[in-house]
C-alpha cells in the first residue's frame, strides 16, 4: 500500500514536473518579441535638476545589467550633471546618498545631450523620420517585433512635461506619436514609464493597442524627491525612481517577475504619491508579462537536460500543386519595401506548363517515329535489308 | 447719456464734489495713516520665503574649519594697522598671495566740499586691495563679492581675519562655478564708491555681494541691514537666504537691531513691529546707505551687510560658526543661475520673517495723494464756475477764463530760484561765510543752508512788488491749483522711488496744500506751515529716529545732530549721488514756498 502511495506520488510528480516544463516551454515561445530597445530621457537642465539625470541613468544602468545593449538604447540627457561646474566630485552622478553608488561610470553613452534633447528630436526618435545623415546610434531602429521601453523624467505637469525650460510636450502628442509607431510597425509591445509631477496625465491619452504605462503621481499631486546629499548640496533621486531602482537591483536576467509586482513598487507610505498604471491597452495579461521582456534582452538560449514532448506539432502548409492558387492559411503584413521584387524582378506566377523540354522530347520523338515508319515503309517495299544473309 | 456728459447728473456730482471735499480729504488722511500703521500688524503680512528656484530647499553640510585661525589673523592685521597708521597694504597684498588669490590694488583720492565732522575727513587718500579667487573650472563670467571695510582704530579686525581665513578655506574647495573677490575698502564708502567706478565690467558680472562687519571675538547676534543709497533695497531673496541659514545654524539674527517676538497679537507686540518698521522708513527716506553694499545696489548687484553684535546675551557665537554661516550662503549664492530676480525689489520689514510688499503698502500713499486730486478738483470747479457777479452787476465772462500766467509764473519762478540759492549757495560760498562768521567749515555750510532758506520765508512781501496785475481771488486759485497738481506729480514720482521718503513728506505737505488760502488766520497757519515744512519735518525725524533707537537726547544734542544730518545729506550728495538733498532743495523747498506765497496772497 505504501509503495504504491509513493510511486502515485512519484509518478504525479513526474506528471506535474513534465507538465511545467511544458508550461515552460509554451512560456518559452510566448512572447512574441525578438529584441529589446529602450529610449530614455531626462528633459531637465540646470545643477538643482541633478536628480532627474540620476534618475535616467539609473534606469540605464539596470538596463544594461540586464541585457540591453548600448545600440539598443537611445539616452537622451539635457544637461551635463557630471561636468558641472558645481559638482564636488566631478565626472561622476550619485544616487545614493554618502557617494555610495556612481551611476555614471566610464562606459555611459549618451546619445542626446544638452540642447539636442528636445520636443522635436524626442518625436523624431520615436516615429524614425530622422534626416538621412543621422548616425544609428541616434536612431531608434525598432521593428514589429521590438519590445521598447520608454522612461521619462523631469518636470510635469497635467497633461504636459517640460522640456529643456522652453517648450513641452503634451500628452496628445505622445499618443499620436505612439500611434504613428503603431501604424509604422515599429514595436510590438511598448512600457512607458514616467516619473515627473503628475505623470498620471500624460497616458491618459494613449489609443494605440498593446501600450502598457505606469506613473509616479497621480493628476494633482507632486512627485517627491528622496534624499540630499549634503556634501553635494542637491536632492540625488527621485522616490519613484529610487525604489524603482531597488526593485530592479533584485531582478536578473533569468528572473520570472512580472509586471504586477511591478505596480506594487513605491505604495503611497513610501512615495507619498500615488503611483498609478494603465493596462487596458495591453493585450497580454500583465501577470503573464515578465519584468525582462522590457527591461532586459531577448535570450532564446536554455539550457536543460530534460525531454520535451511537443505535443502540438507544428503543421507544415502544404502547397497543393493541381490548382494554380496558393493556399493561403495565414494572413500576413504587406512588405513595405519589397526589395528582393526591385532588385530581381521576378516574374509573377503563370499558370503550371509543361517544361519546356518535355514538348522539345515530345515533337522529337513523334518525329522519329514519323522517320522511323517512313524509313519501314520503304524497306517494305523494296528496300535492301540492312545486312546480307549468307 | 452718460454719468459726466449728463449736464443734471455732472452737476450733481460736482456739488456733492464740492459740499463733501472737506470732509472725504479728512477722512482720506486717516485712512492712509492707518493703512500705513496697519501693516506693521502681522495677520497683514506675509512670511518670508525662498522665491529662487535655484537657491532651492537643500543644505549643504558646512565644514569650515579655521575660525580661530581667522581670530589670529585678525589680530595680527590689528598690529600691523597700527604701525602703518592706515591700511597695511603691504601684508594684505602678501597674505592673500600666500592663500592663492589675484591680487590687485587700488589706490584712490577724493576731496570733500567741506570737511566732514563726523568721520574727520576732508581730503582723502587710500588704497584698496582685492583678491579674486577664480573659478576652478568655470569661465570667467561671473562673480561674488564679500568685502570687509578697513576702518581706523579697533574696529572690524576680526571681520578682515574671517575674509582671509574664508579666502584661504575657498581657495581649496572645487565646486566654485563663480569668482570670489575678496575685497578689504579703505574710508568704507569713498573707497567703495572708488572700487566700484573702475570695476564695473571687470572680472564678469557681479552676482551679489555681501560686506561684513566684526569687531569681537564672539558675537551674540547678526545683524542684517538692507538699506542702500537713495533708499533702494537689495531683492528679498537675500534677506530670505540670510534667516534660513540664521535658522539652520542656530545663530540670533535681528533687523534694525531689534529681535523678534512671538505675541503679535499684544500691544507691545505690535508695537515693537511697527519700531522696527519705522526705523526701516526712516532709513529709507534719509537716502543714505547705511552700510558698504548701499552702493552695489545701483549697479543692479544685490547686496547686503552684516553686522556681528556683542550684546549682554548669555548664549555666545564663536567665529567658526560665523565662518560657516557664510560658507553656506555662498555655496547658496553659488549655484545660482542668473541675477537674483524671482523676489520682490520693494518691500518693508516689521520684522525678519514677515514683509510687506509695495502692492500692500503703496495704497497708503495712495490714499494721500487722492486728497491732493479732490482739492485740484474742487479750486478746477471753483474756477471754472461764473463768479458771484461784479459790482454793477455785469457778469464778465471774458476775464473768468483766462489764467493769467504772468500772475502764476512769477511766483513760480521766483520759488524755484530760491530752490536753486538754497542747492548751489552752501557749498559755493562757504569761504565767504568763513571769512565773516567765526564758525567751523562745516557750520558754515549748514548755517548757510539754514540761513537761505528762512530767507524764502520772506519772499511773498517782496515778491508783489514784481507782480503787475492785481492779485484777485481767481488768481491764487489758479496758483494754488498748479501748486498741487505739481505737488502730486512730485510726491508720485518721488513714492514710487523712495517710497518712504515720498510717504513722510506726504505726511507734511499734504495737509498743507489742502487747506492753505489767503483767508485762514495768518499767524497761526504761518507757524502750522513752518512747522510742516521739510526742514521741520527733519528736525522732527531726527528726534524720532533717537526715540525709535531708545536713545533718546536732549534738544542740545538733537540740534548738533539735525545740523549734521544737513551736511552729511550735502556730502553724500556730491559724493556718492544721493538724491534727497537735490529733491528737497530745488523740487520740494519750492513747492512748500508756493503755499507759502498762497497763504501770503493779497
Amino acid at each position: 500500500m505504501k509503495i504504491l502511495t509513493l510511486w502515485s506520488l512519484f509518478s504525479t510528480y513526474l506528471l506535474a514536473s513534465s507538465l511545467n516544463i511544458e508550461n515552460h516551454a509554451a512560456q518559452f515561445f510566448s512572447s512574441g518579441h525578438t529584441n529589446n530597445w529602450a529610449v530614455l530621457v531626462c528633459t531637465s537642465r540646470f545643477w538643482f535638476n541633478y536628480r532627474h539625470v540620476a534618475n535616467t541613468l539609473s534606469v540605464y544602468r539596470s538596463v544594461k545589467r540586464l541585457g540591453i545593449p548600448d545600440s539598443h538604447i537611445v539616452l537622451m540627457l539635457a544637461d551635463d550633471m557630471a561636468c558641472n561646474h558645481r559638482n564636488p566630485k566631478p565626472a561622476t552622478v550619485f544616487s545614493h546618498k554618502n557617494m555610495e553608488l556612481n551611476v555614471y561610470g566610464d562606459d555611459v553613452e549618451v546619445d542626446y545631450r544638452g540642447y539636442e534633447v528636445t520636443v522635436e528630436n524626442f518625436l523624431r526618435v520615436l516615429t524614425g523620420r530622422l534626416p538621412p545623415s543621422t548616425p544609428r546610434s541616434k536612431r531608434l531602429l525598432s521593428d514589429d517585433r521590438s519590445n521598447i521601453l520608454i522612461y521619462l523624467t523631469g518636470h510635469g505637469g497635467n497633461g504636459f512635461l517640460k522640456f529643456q525650460d522652453s517648450e513641452e510636450i503634451s500628452n496628445v502628442e505622445l499618443a499620436d506619436a505612439f500611434e504613428q509607431m503603431w501604424q509604422k510597425r515599429r514595436y510590438n509591445e511598448l512600457l512607458f514609464i514616467i516619473d515627473t509631477c503628475q505623470g498620471a496625465s500624460m497616458y491618459e491619452r494613449f489609443y494605440s493597442p498593446n501600450l502598457m504605462a505606469l506613473a509616479s503621481s497621480q493628476v494633482g499631486e507632486d512627485s517627491l524627491s528622496h534624499q540630499p546629499d549634503l556634501a553635494i548640496g542637491v536632492h540625488l533621486m527621485d522616490r519613484y525612481t529610487f525604489y524603482l531602482l531597488e526593485f530592479l537591483e533584485d531582478i536578473h536576467p533569468a528572473s520570472k517577475t512580472n509586471m504586477n509586482d511591478l505596480f506594487k513598487v513605491c505604495p503611497k507610505s513610501q512615495c507619498v504619491s500615488t503611483p498609478g498604471h494603465r493596462t487596458d491597452l495591453f493585450l497580454r495579461d500583465p501577470g503573464s508579462v515578465l519584468i525582462t521582456d522590457f527591461f532586459g534582452s531577448v535570450r532564446k538560449v536554455e539550457i536543460t537536460m530534460e525531454t520535451i514532448n511537443l505535443t502540438d506539432p507544428i503543421e507544415q502548409v502544404e502547397q497543393s500543386p493541381v490548382n494554380g492558387e496558393l493556399q493561403k492559411e495565414r494572413n500576413s503584413y504587406v512588405d513595405q519595401l519589397p526589395v528582393s521584387e526591385i532588385i530581381h524582378q521576378k516574374p509573377k506566377q503563370r499558370d503550371w506548363h509543361p517544361p519546356d523540354g518535355f514538348i522539345l522530347g515530345l515533337w522529337t520523338l513523334i518525329l522519329l517515329v514519323f522517320f522511323k515508319t517512313l524509313a519501314f515503309q520503304e524497306t517494305a517495299v523494296g528496300s535492301k535489308p540492312p545486312y546480307r544473309v549468307q | 447719456m452718460g454719468l459726466l456728459s449728463d449736464p443734471n447728473r455732472r452737476r450733481a456730482l460736482i456739488s456733492l464734489l464740492t459740499r463733501l471735499n472737506a470732509p472725504i480729504c479728512v477722512v482720506c488722511y486717516m485712512a492712509g495713516v492707518v493703512w500705513f500703521m496697519g501693516l506693521a500688524f502681522e495677520p497683514f503680512t506675509l512670511r518670508t520665503y525662498m522665491s529662487e528656484n535655484a537657491m532651492g530647499s537643500t543644505m549643504v553640510e558646512e565644514r569650515f574649519p579655521s575660525g580661530e585661525r581667522a581670530l589670529a589673523t585678525g589680530r595680527e592685521f590689528a598690529a600691523h594697522k597700527k604701525k602703518v597708521g592706515g591700511m597695511p597694504v603691504d601684508w594684505l597684498v602678501k597674505t592673500m598671495q600666500a592663500r592663492g588669490l589675484e591680487v590687485f590694488t587700488q589706490t584712490f583720492s577724493r576731496t570733500l566740499p567741506f570737511p566732514d565732522e563726523n568721520k574727520e575727513r576732508y581730503m582723502v587718500k587710500g588704497t584698496n586691495v582685492y583678491g579674486i579667487l577664480r573659478a576652478p573650472r568655470a569661465p570667467r563670467t561671473e562673480a561674488l563679492v564679500l568685502s570687509a571695510p578697513c576702518t581706523q582704530g579697533d574696529h572690524n579686525n576680526q571681520a578682515v581675519g574671517l575674509l582671509l581665513g574664508l579666502a584661504q578655506y575657498f581657495r581649496n574647495q572645487i565646486y566654485w562655478a563663480k569668482d570670489i573677490i575678496f575685497l578689504i575698502n579703505e574710508h568704507d564708502l569713498i573707497g567703495m564708491q572708488a572700487w566700484l567706478e573702475v570695476n564695473m565690467g571687470r572680472g564678469g558680472s557681479i552676482q551679489a555681494a555681501l560686506s561684513l562687519e566684526l569687531s569681537s571675538d564672539v558675537i551674540t547676534s547678526m545683524d542684517l541691514v538692507l538699506e542702500g543709497l537713495n533708499g533702494q533695497l537689495p531683492n528679498l531673496d537675500l534677506a530670505n537666504l540670510f534667516y534660513a541659514f540664521c535658522q539652520k545654524i542656530g545663530v540670533l539674527c535681528t533687523i534694525q537691531g531689534k529681535l523678534q517676538r512671538n505675541d503679535w497679537d499684544s500691544v507691545s507686540g505690535y508695537s515693537h513691529s511697527v519700531q522696527t518698521m519705522m526705523l526701516m522708513v526712516m532709513k529709507q527716506a534719509s537716502g543714505r546707505p547705511w552700510g558698504d553694499h548701499g552702493l552695489f545696489l545701483r549697479y543692479h548687484i544685490e547686496a547686503a551687510t552684516i553686522k556681528g553684535i556683542n550684546s549682554f546675551r548669555q548664549y555666545k557665537t564663536d567665529t567658526n560658526t560665523i565662518g560657516r554661516l557664510l560658507e553656506g550662503m555662498y555655496r547658496k549664492l553659488n549655484n545660482l543661475l542668473e541675477r537674483l530676480h524671482q523676489s520682490y525689489f520693494f518691500y518693508l520689514m516689521p520684522s525678519l520673517s514677515h514683509f510687506v510688499s509695495i502692492g500692500y503698502y503703496m495704497p497708503a500713499f495712495g490714499l494721500l495723494a487722492v486728497i491732493l486730486l479732490l482739492r485740484a478738483l474742487d479750486l478746477w470747479v471753483q474756477l471754472a464756475s461764473p463768479p458771484p457777479g461784479t459790482e454793477d452787476g455785469v457778469v464778465d465772462t471774458e476775464q473768468m477764463w483766462s489764467p493769467d500766467v504772468l500772475s502764476v509764473l512769477t511766483p513760480l519762478v521766483i520759488s524755484h530760484l530760491t530752490g536753486v540759492a538754497l542747492y548751489y549757495l552752501p557749498i559755493h560760498f562757504q569761504k565767504m561765510a568763513l571769512e565773516h562768521f567765526p564758525v567751523s567749515d562745516t557750520e558754515a555750510v549748514v548755517l548757510t543752508a539754514i540761513a537761505v532758506y528762512t530767507a524764502g520765508l520772506a519772499l511773498p512781501h517782496n515778491t508783489h512788488r514784481f507782480v503787475s496785475g492785481e492779485g484777485t481771488e481767481h488768481g491764487w486759485r489758479v496758483l494754488k491749483l498748479v501748486a498741487v497738481l505739481y505737488l502730486a506729480v512730485l510726491l508720485g514720482c518721488t513714492a514710487l522711488i523712495n517710497f518712504s521718503l515720498g510717504f513722510i513728506l506726504a505726511l507734511t505737505l499734504v495737509p498743507v496744500a489742502a487747506f492753505v488760502t489767503p483767508h485762514v488766520p495768518k499767524v497761526p497757519s504761518a507757524f502750522v506751515l513752518v512747522i510742516l515744512s521739510p526742514a521741520c519735518t527733519l528736525l522732527f525725524s531726527v528726534f524720532f529716529f533717537q526715540e525709535l533707537q531708545e536713545v533718546p537726547i536732549s534738544f542740545q544734542d538733537g540740534w548738533v545732530l539735525y545740523l549734521s544730518v544737513i551736511s552729511q545729506g550735502i556730502l553724500d550728495h556730491s559724493l556718492y549721488g544721493s538724491l534727497v538733498y537735490p529733491l528737497i532743495a530745488l523740487l520740494v523747498y519750492p513747492c512748500w514756498l508756493l503755499f507759502w506765497n498762497i497763504l501770503f496772497w493779497e
